[in-house]
């Protein structure tokens, strides 16, 4: 079972370096090594998440060098949980790119590129959420921001190097942060191995420790986008390829929350940093969904919305109690799994009429019913409509904060009710425009323009050809694994409550990797 | 155990250096800021593993710690990667726009517009505001003239009555006292009409003048309108003009950014 806990992580490399060797021919052989590598990371992930419920958490020290020298590995509910969520998701998602470069006529170029980039970027993923000590959590987020770097300003184009710009320099400033907050941690306790500095930071002076801790947040909070660290988000994202933008939504903020996770619950438990998580928390969801109000393109709205619901996870986790946390780890699986569909879902919508504004678009209704379907659901999803998963997981949140029952706490609820309801306001808008009204007069003669199959003239609707049906395919696969969760409610609350108690518990954590030094 | 003191402060001033230049705009000046932070870092990691001087491989006890050094290593590695990015990525800036400047985010670029549009506007309100202002305070000196006028020949009409009235009461006592001097009642008669006539064409010449003026006034008034509708017409078309190119300006923008948000539409510009 251990020599699966590195196989998430080296698949991908091995299959980016194959893609590599092999260039820019071959394209059945790439589209069946991109989906058999992660075809198997979904399977091993949940043969991961299996043993991991089953028997605790699972260590695999890379060379055999136990835990301090050596690089472990550790797979614990949480990170096998992540693990299995993310490989669904970026299997759909690379199925959405393939269908989407066929389409595109883009066999070569994309192909050389695009793959190896998304591989390297989803084995940073895995590693992040699999890696034990805090150099090689660096290292993994170098490897997802070098991944990101490349599908973020993928052909170059004139706004994706703007917008790359900014989000490169912003990835370049928190990993330095990153770094200095490694090099205080290994001057003070002379280990990065997490398991160790549980222990070690137990013994560090309270001022010591709180330099750290912050410092660490800090660096999380900018993969995260909370709140006073979140601007370069909405300009970044929606800029980049459809696939990638959904896979970026739906997984790097994540794994910036998983982090906060970690820190939180395994190496500073029940710090004075909670009260300040709290204001960041509410901060984020309010402002997030103030900009999502205000936005006129679906992506960008959407990239609002996904601050926004940051907010709700670090909410859970800022409680520091079992039931935050479980409510926490609910909430990311549902999030990644939405975020990305409806992200997926407007990719269609630009290929189907060539743009994402939703003061040129309308009638999509009566356009494309199932693309209109394929929206509705994740976005009443994301907005928390009973008795999907966005209802589940807010649910088990505001039942957290009741039970915790102080002023900021009870604030928060109210917050986060508030804030549900504007994004039910922000995707509605949205809903009402783009699908439901009859198109705008900007569009001119409504029949001509429907029906043609080019583009015609400027400012009208742009319209083509009905997308793959891969495509739609895969996106459908996204929103049907969204609501399953509806369906798994039981076992998948059960799960995560398990997932929260192991986190707070941290005994097993600890005990599971100085185990595995013997 | 003394604290590396040289080392402390040389990354300090390293790490300083680079932040400096990482809040540049320039993606070169922040790439040279990237370099330098970096190095700060690693010598901050570097130092973190214990004194210089000590030997790599002697036992176990006083060993040099190998752990920062590999870190280390991978960081440079790591930072060498993105250095060649942010490269790439700057020569590909300056090859699309001749610049290679960071630029702000589109919502920045919005809320400018907006505001710039905001001013405009508000400009055009507060001059149209005081215009207005000024042309009401030309009326009310107007209305001030006029009514002193009118009151100044109000009394001069009034006066020249009681002169009148006065002359005929002098008249009525002189003939009284001149009954019975002895000139005949012709006489008389003559020289009181003669007198009348006097007094008559007098205040004709009075009535005329007054007549005179109020068409002066009149007529000045008229062209003081005219001027003042001139005025008001170039002033709108003035208005006119600035809100168009204003608008013409606003929607440029707009077309720009729509064009800036919209990858798609790239390569039509």
């Amino acid at each position: 079972m251990q020599a699966l806990i590195p196989a998430p992580v080296l698949l991908p490399l091995l299959a980016a370096a194959l893609k590599l060797a092999i260039g820019g021919r071959l394209r059945r052989l790439h589209a069946l090594i991109s989906l058999a590598t992660l075809g198997a990371m979904v399977v091993i992930s949940l043969i991961l998440l299996a043993a991991a419920d089953r028997g605790g958490p699972l260590v695999a020290c890379i060379g055999g060098w136990p835990a301090p020298t050596g690089i472990c590995l550790v797979a614990d509910r949480l990170s096998t949980l992540m693990l299995v969520v993310s490989s669904a998701v970026t299997f759909c998602v690379m199925l959405y790119s393939l269908a989407n470069a066929y389409a595109d006529q883009e066999h070569l170029a994309p192909m050389a590129i695009f793959h190896p980039a998304y591989l390297i970027m989803v084995a940073g993923v895995a590693d992040a959420f699999l890696s034990g000590d805090l150099f090689n959590l660096f290292v993994a987020f170098e490897m997802l921001l070098g991944g990101s770097y490349v599908l973020l300003t993928f052909g170059g184009t004139l706004p994706r190097i703007r917008a790359g710009a900014t989000y490169t320099v912003m990835g370049l400033a928190s990993s330095m942060l990153f770094l200095i907050a490694l090099a205080i941690t290994y001057a003070s306790t002379g280990t990065l191995s997490m398991a160790q500095l549980a222990e070690r930071f137990a013994e560090l002076p309270q001022h010591l420790k709180l330099l750290v801790e912050l410092t660490l947040l800090l660096v999380f909070a900018i993969k995260a986008a909370v709140f006073p660290m979140s601007a370069w988000l909405p300009d970044s994202y929606p800029t980049a390829p459809a696939p990638a933008t959904a896979v970026f939504a739906g997984l790097l903020t994540k794994v910036g929350i998983y982090s906060i996770i970690r820190l939180e619950a395994l190496l500073f438990p029940g710090g004075p940093v909670s009260t300040i998580l709290m204001w960041a928390a509410l901060l984020t969801m309010l402002i997030g969904v103030a900009g999502a109000v205000a936005q006129t393109d679906i992506k960008r709205m959407l990239s609002f919305t996904l601050v926004s619901h940051i907010g709700y996870m670090v909410y859970g986790v800022a409680l520091s109690s079992i039931a935050g946390m479980a409510g926490a780890v609910m909430y990311v699986v549902h999030h990644i799994t939405v975020q990305t569909s409806l992200f997926l879902v407007t990719g269609l919508i630009e290929r189907r009429t060539g743009t994402t504004s939703v003061d040129r678009l309308g009638g999509l209704m009566r356009l494309a019913p199932l693309i209109a379907v394929l929206f509705f659901i994740p976005a009443m999803n994301l907005s928390g409509i009973p008795p999907m998963s966005g209802f589940l997981g807010k649910l088990l949140l505001v039942q957290a904060g009741l039970a915790d029952g102080g002023p900021l706490a009870l604030t928060l609820v109210a917050g986060s009710l508030v804030t549900s309801l504007l994004t039910l306001y922000a995707v509605a808008k949205t809903w009402g425009k783009a699908f439901w009204r009859s198109p705008p007069a900007a569009a001119g003669a409504e029949e001509t323009v429907l029906d043609s199959e080019e583009s015609s003239e400027e400012g009208a609707i742009r319209t083509t050809v009905m997308p793959p049906w891969p495509m739609v395919a895969a996106t459908a696969a996204l929103v049907v694994l969204a609501l399953s969760y509806t369906v798994l409610a039981g076992p998948l609350s059960a799960l995560a409550g398990r997932t929260a108690g192991e986190l707070m518990a941290r005994q097993p954590y600890l005990e599971a990797v100085s185990g595995s030094g013997r | 155990m003394s604290l590396p003191l040289v080392p402390f402060a040389l990354s300090a001033v390293l790490i300083a250096a680079g932040v400096t230049l990482l809040l540049e705009r320039s993606l070169v000046r922040i790439l040279v800021g990237v370099i330098v932070l970096s190095n700060g870092v690693n010598l901050l990691i570097v130092t973190a593993g214990g004194p210089a001087g000590r030997p790599p491989f002697a036992g176990t006890e006083g060993m040099a710690d190998p752990l920062p050094q590999a870190m280390v290593l991978t960081s440079i590695v790591i930072t060498l990667g993105v250095t060649a990015f942010l490269l790439a990525m700057a020569h590909r800036s300056w090859q699309l726009t001749g610049d290679d400047a960071v630029q702000d985010d589109t919502e920045d670029r919005r809320v400018r517009i907006r505001a710039t549009a905001g001013e405009l506007s508000r400009g055009l309100r507060d001059r149209e505001r005081s215009y207005e202002r000024l042309v009401a305070d030309q009326r009310a000196e107007l209305a001030r003239l006029d009514a002193e006028r009118i009151e100044r020949e109000r009394r001069a009409a009034a006066e020249l009555e009681s002169r009148i009235l006065e002359i005929n009461v002098d008249l009525g006592r002189w003939m009284e006292a001149h009954k019975n001097d002895g000139l005949p009642a012709e006489e008389l008669l003559r020289r009181f009409e003669e007198a009348r006539r006097q007094e008559e064409a007098q205040a004709r010449g009075k009535d005329d003048r007054v007549r005179e003026l109020r068409d002066d006034f009149a007529r000045r008034q008229r062209e003081q309108d005219a001027a003042e509708a001139e005025l008001r017409r170039k002033l709108r078309t003035r208005q006119r003009e600035a809100r168009r190119k204003l608008r013409a300006a606003i929607r440029e923008d707009l077309r720009r950014q729509a064009l800036a948000q919209d990858p798609e539409l790239e390569g039509e510009d």
